[in-house]
C-alpha cells in the first residue's frame, strides 16, 4: 500500500529538529512557549510532527506534558480546519511542509494559535464569529424548496469562472487573522448564563464587529447567482450596517494570504460599488 | 405534548441533506458533528455525482442501465430497490442543487458539463472542477444554516456522539454526546437519531479518509445491537499520492479527463518520465481493458496497479512502489478549468507540476461499501416506497443510518461519482419516512421519564471518568492505533490470503486487549482529545474484526474481496469445442458460486467477538450476471451465459411468470 515507503532522495539530512509551540491550557489562561524536539523524517508536514508529539508527549526539557491539542480533519488543505500561525504566517497546517520550513529557518519550527480568535486549548481556536458573520449576509440562495422543479437557471461559463474560486472558500479564517482592522472579540460565559442566552449574546457581540473579507466575499457571490440576487438588497444592507463594509481599511492582507487564491479585494471592491449604489438608489427611493 | 425532534449524527453530505429536507417538513434537527459541518469528510470528494442526462440519454441512456452499471459494478451484491429509486432520482438531485448554486462546469451554452468515470460508457458525471464535494456541501450547508436561522436547526459541532439510549423495549430513544470542548457529558431525547458518520478508514491507520473518519460512530451502535454488514467490503482506490500523515486521493476524474495510466517497460527506467519514448511505455489498463481501457472499475484498477508493481517488478521506483498517471498531452489551460483542485493538491504537497511531469500515485484505502445493516420497503414497482419509516431505518428501532455509514447502495464495489449521489439521496430519501414514523408516534421522547437518559448518561460517565482515572504506565493509543493500521493495512485490502486473515484476527485482538489498557497523557477535563482519541481507538476493534472474520469466511472473489486462491481465471483453450466446454464450466462454477456467496454479510456484536450470518439479496431486478471486465474469453463466457439466460426466461415465461428482466451490455 502507498504508505510503506519512504522517500529515499530526502534533501534534508538534519536529524532531528526543535518545535516552539505556544500554548494555552484554556480561555483566560496565561499563554506559554514550550519546546519539543522532533526527530526528522522525509515528506512531514506540521500535522505529522503534531502527531508525533502527541504520541510523546515529552517536551524538549525531557518533561511529560500533556499531549498538545490541534484542530484538523482532511489534511488536503479542502476543509480550513487545522489553520494556525506558522513561522508566523498564517495557513494551514497540513499544507505546510516540514522540508521548507526548514530551508527557510533552520532547525525550528514555531506553531501559535490564530491570534484574531479566542483560544479554546493551545492551537484551537473558536471561530463561530466566522460562521455567525455567514449568517448575517444571508449567504445562501433563497430556494422556494427541496422537492423537483426542474433545472436551475441557465449560468454561462464566464460566470461561473467568476463563481467557483469564490465558492471554493473554506471558512479558514486565514484573511481575517491578517487583518489589521479584524480584532479579536472574546465573550465569556457568564455564572448561571444559560448555553442559549450566552450564545445569543456573543452573536450581538459578533454582528457589531467587522464582518470580515470572506463574508464579504460571500455576499458577492450570492448576489451574483440569478436566485440568489433576489436578497441580493437584505445583503447589502448588512455590509452597509455596524460592522460592515466600510471597517476595510483596504490593507489587502487578505488576499495574500487567501490559501485559495480568492480574489477578496475584487469582491471588497464590487461590494463598495454595489453598497453605493443601494446607498443611493434608497435615497431616491428608487 | 412536546415538540418532536429528530437528532442527526454527522454534518455531511448525507446528514445535511437530510437536516434540511425535515426542517422543509416543518421538523426540529438537532444536527452534530465533531467537526463544523462545513469541514465534513464529504469535501475531499473531487471528482462529481452521476445521473442520467439529457444528452446521454440520446445515446441511449436511461436510469434504468444506470441503476445496471451499479448494481454490475458492485458485483450484484447490493439489494436493488434502493439502487434502482437512487438511480432514478439521480436527474432530479442534479437539478436540485444546480438551483441550490451549485457552481458546476458549464458547457459553452451555459449547460451542465458532464464528464465520464469508471464502470460505464457514458459521460453522466456532473462537475464543480475537481472540488466537486466541497461544493455540494457548502450548498447543503447553506441551506441548513439559513434553517438554523430560521430557528429549525439546533447544531452541536464539536461534540462526540457516545451512542444511542435504548429503553427497556430496545427503542431507540436519544443519544449520549459529549462536548469536546468542555467535555459535558449529557443526553438528547430524541424521536428519531440518523446516524450519518461516515466511513472507517482510521481503521486502515493512512487512508483517503479525514481525521474524523474513526468510525467510532458506526461502532457504537453496533455494540449497541445495531447489525453492520458486508465491512469486508474496502473498496481501495486506484490513484492516491502517498504521504506521512495521509494518503492524499488523485482523483478518477484525472482519467475521466484522460489521463492515462502506465509504467516504463524497462523496470525502474532512470530517465525523466517525459523522455521516455511512447513504445517503451506500458499503458497496461488501455492494453487489458481495449473497451473501458483506464476507466474500469476500481477494484480491477487497483488489483492491476498493485499487480504490476508487486508481481511483474514494474514499479517506476525501486524502493517505493508507484505508476504513472500522466495529464501532460492536456492543454494546461484545459488542466486548470476541469482539475485545477486536485493538481493543486498534488503541485502542493508533492512540489512538482503534474501538468508537465507524469504523477506518481498507487491505491489507498479509500471507502466502504459496506456499513450499518438498514431495511428499506419495496414499492410494487421495484423501487422504494417514498415516506417509509422502514426506508433507512437499522434492526434497532427508530435508530436509522444514512450515506457511507450503511451499507445499502454499492455492494462488492462503488462506482466513482456515485458516493455523492447515494449520500444526497439517503439523506433526502429518509426524511419523509421520519416525518410518518414521528406522525404515528404517541408519545414525544422528551416526555419519557429522565430517568432512562440519566441512566444512559452515567453509563457513559463512569467509562469516561474510569479511563480519565486509569494509572500511568500503560499502553500508548497513538502506537497501538499504528499497530492496527499496519496488519488491516497488509492483509485486509486489494489482495486478501485466509492464513493472513487468520493470523490477523488473533493480531487484531491481541491489540484489542492491550488497548484496553492504555492509559492516557492527558488526564484533564478541557478540551482532551487524548481521551477521545483512546475511546474512539477502542471503538475502532469492533469493526476492525468484522472486517477480518468477514474477509476470512468469505471464500470467494467479489468486487473488492480479491481472493486469488478462489479466483475463476480466464479461459485457456483455443480450440473452439473444448474452449466451449471451458466456458460452460466457467458458467457452472460461476452459478454454483452464486447460489453460496451472492449474500450479503451481517454481522452482530455480542459483547466480545463478532458473529456472522448470511441474508438472501434481493436480485429481482436485474439477473446477476459474471463481471467479466478484461477476462480472457469473456465472448465466450458471455455465449453461453447469453444463452442459459434466455433458456431460463422461455422457462419462466411459459410458466406464466413475471415480464423477464433486461439485460444490458456486459463487459
Amino acid at each position: 500500500m502507498a504508505d510503506s515507503h519512504h522517500n529515499p532522495n530526502a534533501s534534508h539530512s538534519a536529524r532531528s529538529f526543535e518545535v516552539r509551540i505556544l500554548r494555552q491550557d484554556g480561555p483566560g489562561q496565561p499563554s506559554y512557549w514550550e519546546r519539543h524536539r522532533v526527530e526528522y523524517e522525509p515528506e512531514m508536514n506540521v500535522i505529522s510532527v503534531l502527531q508525533r508529539i502527541a504520541a510523546k508527549a515529552i517536551t524538549a526539557d525531557g518533561k511529560h506534558v500533556a499531549p498538545v491539542a490541534w484542530d484538523c480533519n482532511c489534511l488536503e488543505e479542502v476543509c480550513g480546519a487545522c489553520t494556525m500561525v506558522i513561522n508566523g504566517q498564517v495557513r494551514q497546517s497540513c499544507s505546510a511542509l516540514v522540508d521548507r520550513l526548514l530551508e527557510d529557518r533552520p532547525g525550528e519550527i514555531e506553531l501559535a494559535p490564530m491570534a484574531k480568535f479566542p483560544v479554546v486549548r493551545d492551537l484551537v481556536v473558536d471561530r463561530a464569529r466566522l460562521f455567525r458573520a455567514l449568517t448575517k449576509v444571508k449567504a445562501w440562495v433563497p430556494v422556494d424548496g427541496y422537492y423537483d422543479v426542474g433545472p436551475g437557471p441557465r449560468v454561462s461559463p464566464a460566470t461561473q469562472e467568476q463563481s467557483y474560486p469564490l465558492s471554493e472558500c473554506m471558512s479558514c479564517g486565514c484573511c481575517l487573522d491578517a487583518c489589521p482592522q479584524y480584532l479579536k472579540v472574546e465573550v465569556e460565559r457568564l455564572e448561571g448564563e444559560s448555553a442559549a442566552d450566552f450564545e445569543a449574546r456573543a452573536n450581538n457581540e459578533f454582528d457589531r464587529s467587522f464582518v470580515g473579507a470572506h463574508a464579504i466575499s460571500q455576499a458577492m457571490l450570492f448576489n451574483s447567482h440569478p436566485t440568489g440576487a433576489t436578497s441580493a438588497g437584505p445583503r447589502l444592507d448588512a455590509l452597509m450596517a455596524e460592522g460592515g463594509i466600510q471597517v476595510c481599511g483596504n490593507a489587502q492582507n487578505c488576499v495574500a494570504v487567501c490559501p485559495k487564491n480568492i480574489p477578496l479585494t475584487t469582491s471588497i471592491g464590487r461590494a463598495g460599488r454595489a453598497t453605493t449604489i443601494h446607498q443611493l438608489k434608497k435615497w431616491f427611493g428608487a | 405534548m412536546a415538540t418532536k425532534r429528530v437528532l442527526i449524527v454527522g454534518g455531511g453530505l448525507a446528514g445535511l441533506a437530510a437536516t434540511m429536507k425535515l426542517a422543509e417538513l416543518g421538523i426540529d434537527v438537532d444536527l452534530m458533528s465533531l467537526v463544523p459541518v462545513k469541514r465534513s469528510h464529504s469535501v475531499c470528494a473531487q471528482g462529481g455525482i452521476n445521473s442520467v442526462n439529457d444528452l446521454t440519454r440520446q445515446q441511449g441512456d436511461d436510469e434504468w442501465l444506470h441503476f445496471d452499471d451499479t448494481v454490475y459494478g458492485g458485483d450484484f451484491l447490493q439489494h436493488q430497490p434502493p439502487v434502482k429509486e437512487m438511480a432514478y432520482w439521480g436527474p432530479k438531485i442534479i437539478d436540485l442543487m444546480d438551483r441550490l448554486g451549485v457552481t458546476f462546469n458549464r458547457t459553452p451554452e451555459g449547460m451542465l458539463d458532464r464528464r465520464r468515470f469508471g464502470g460505464t460508457l457514458f459521460k453522466r458525471t456532473a462537475f464543480a472542477g475537481a472540488t466537486t464535494g466541497q461544493q455540494l456541501l457548502y450548498a447543503l450547508d447553506e441551506q441548513v444554516r439559513r434553517w438554523e436561522a430560521a430557528g429549525k436547526v439546533k447544531k452541536y459541532e464539536y461534540w462526540d456522539f457516545l451512542g444511542p439510549i435504548l429503553d427497556d423495549n430496545g427503542i431507540c430513544r436519544g443519544a449520549v454526546a459529549q462536548d469536546l470542548v468542555s467535555m459535558e457529558i449529557r443526553s438528547f431525547p430524541a424521536d428519531a437519531v440518523v446516524v450519518g458518520s461516515g466511513g472507517p478508514g482510521l481503521i486502515y491507520g493512512r487512508s483517503t479518509m479525514s481525521m474524523a473518519c474513526t468510525g467510532s460512530a458506526a461502532s457504537r451502535c453496533f455494540q449497541s445491537g445495531g447489525k453492520y454488514s458486508n465491512g469486508e467490503f474496502i473498496q481501495v482506490h486506484p490513484t492516491a499520492i502517498p504521504g506521512a500523515d495521509k494518503l492524499r486521493l488523485m482523483s478518477e476524474s484525472a482519467r475521466g479527463e484522460g489521463g492515462r495510466v502506465w509504467v516504463p517497460r524497462t523496470p525502474q527506467d532512470p530517465r525523466e518520465a517525459v523522455t521516455i519514448p511512447e513504445g517503451e511505455r506500458f499503458y497496461f489498463l488501455e492494453d487489458r481493458y481495449p473497451k473501458y481501457k483506464n476507466l474500469v472499475p476500481r477494484d480491477i484498477a487497483t488489483r492491476e496497479i498493485f499487480d504490476i508493481c508487486v508481481n511483474e517488478g514494474l514499479s517506476v521506483e525501486k524502493d517505493r512502489q508507484c505508476v504513472y498517471l500522466d495529464l501532460t498531452h492536456i492543454p494546461r489551460q484545459e488542466l486548470d478549468r476541469k482539475l485545477g483542485g486536485i493538481l493543486g493538491i498534488y503541485e502542493k504537497f508533492q512540489g512538482v507540476d503534474p501538468r508537465t511531469t507524469p504523477m506518481k500515485i498507487f491505491p489507498a484505502v479509500h471507502y466502504s461499501m459496506g456499513g450499518l445493516w438498514v431495511d428499506y420497503e419495496r414499492s410494487s414497482t421495484g423501487g422504494l416506497v417514498v415516506g417509509s419509516p422502514k426506508n433507512h431505518i437499522t434492526n434497532v428501532p427508530n435508530l436509522y443510518a444514512i450515506g457511507e455509514c450503511d451499507y445499502q447502495y454499492h455492494g462488492a464495489n462503488r462506482l466513482g461519482a456515485n458516493s455523492l449521489l447515494s449520500c444526497i439521496f439517503s439523506g433526502l430519501i429518509v426524511a419523509p419516512g421520519l416525518e410518518n414514523l414521528l406522525k404515528g408516534a404517541k408519545q414525544a421522547a422528551a416526555e419519557l421519564p429522565s430517568s432512562l437518559f440519566e441512566r444512559s448518561r452515567k453509563q457513559h460517565q463512569s467509562r469516561h471518568d474510569a479511563l480519565l482515572k486509569r494509572s500511568g504506565g500503560g499502553e500508548n493509543p497513538y502506537l497501538i492505533h499504528q499497530e492496527l493500521g499496519d496488519v488491516m493495512t497488509k492483509v485486509a485490502t486489494v489482495v486478501r490470503r485466509n492464513d493472513q486473515l487468520q493470523e490477523a484476527l488473533g493480531k487484531v485482538s491481541d491489540l484489542y486487549a492491550r488497548a484496553k489498557k492504555c492509559s492516557l497523557s492527558d488526564t484533564g477535563t478541557w478540551t482532551n482529545q487524548n481521551v477521545v482519541f483512546t475511546k474512539a481507538l477502542l471503538d475502532m476493534f469492533p469493526l476492525a474484526l468484522t472486517i477480518l472474520k468477514g474477509a476470512l469466511q468469505r471464500d470467494e472473489c467479489r468486487g473488492a474481496h480479491f481472493k486469488p486462491d478462489f479466483a475463476f481465471g480466464s479461459l485457456t483453450a483455443t480450440e473452439p469445442a473444448e474452449r466451449r466446454r471451458q466456458a460452460e464450466a466457467w458458467c457452472d462454477r460461476f452459478e454454483a458460486n452464486n447460489a453460496k456467496w451472492l449474500k450479503s454479510t451481517v454481522a452482530q456484536w455480542t459483547g466480545d467477538e463478532v458473529e456472522i450470518t448470511y441474508e438472501e439479496v434481493d436480485t429481482s431486478l436485474i439477473p446477476p450476471r459474471p463481471r467479466l471486465y478484461g477476462l480472457v474469453g469473456a465472448d465466450d463466457i458471455e455465449k453461453v451465459w447469453n444463452q442459459r439466460s434466455a433458456a431460463r426466461e422461455t422457462a419462466q415465461n411459459g410458466n406464466g411468470s413475471t415480464a423477464p428482466a433486461k439485460l444490458a451490455g456486459a463487459h
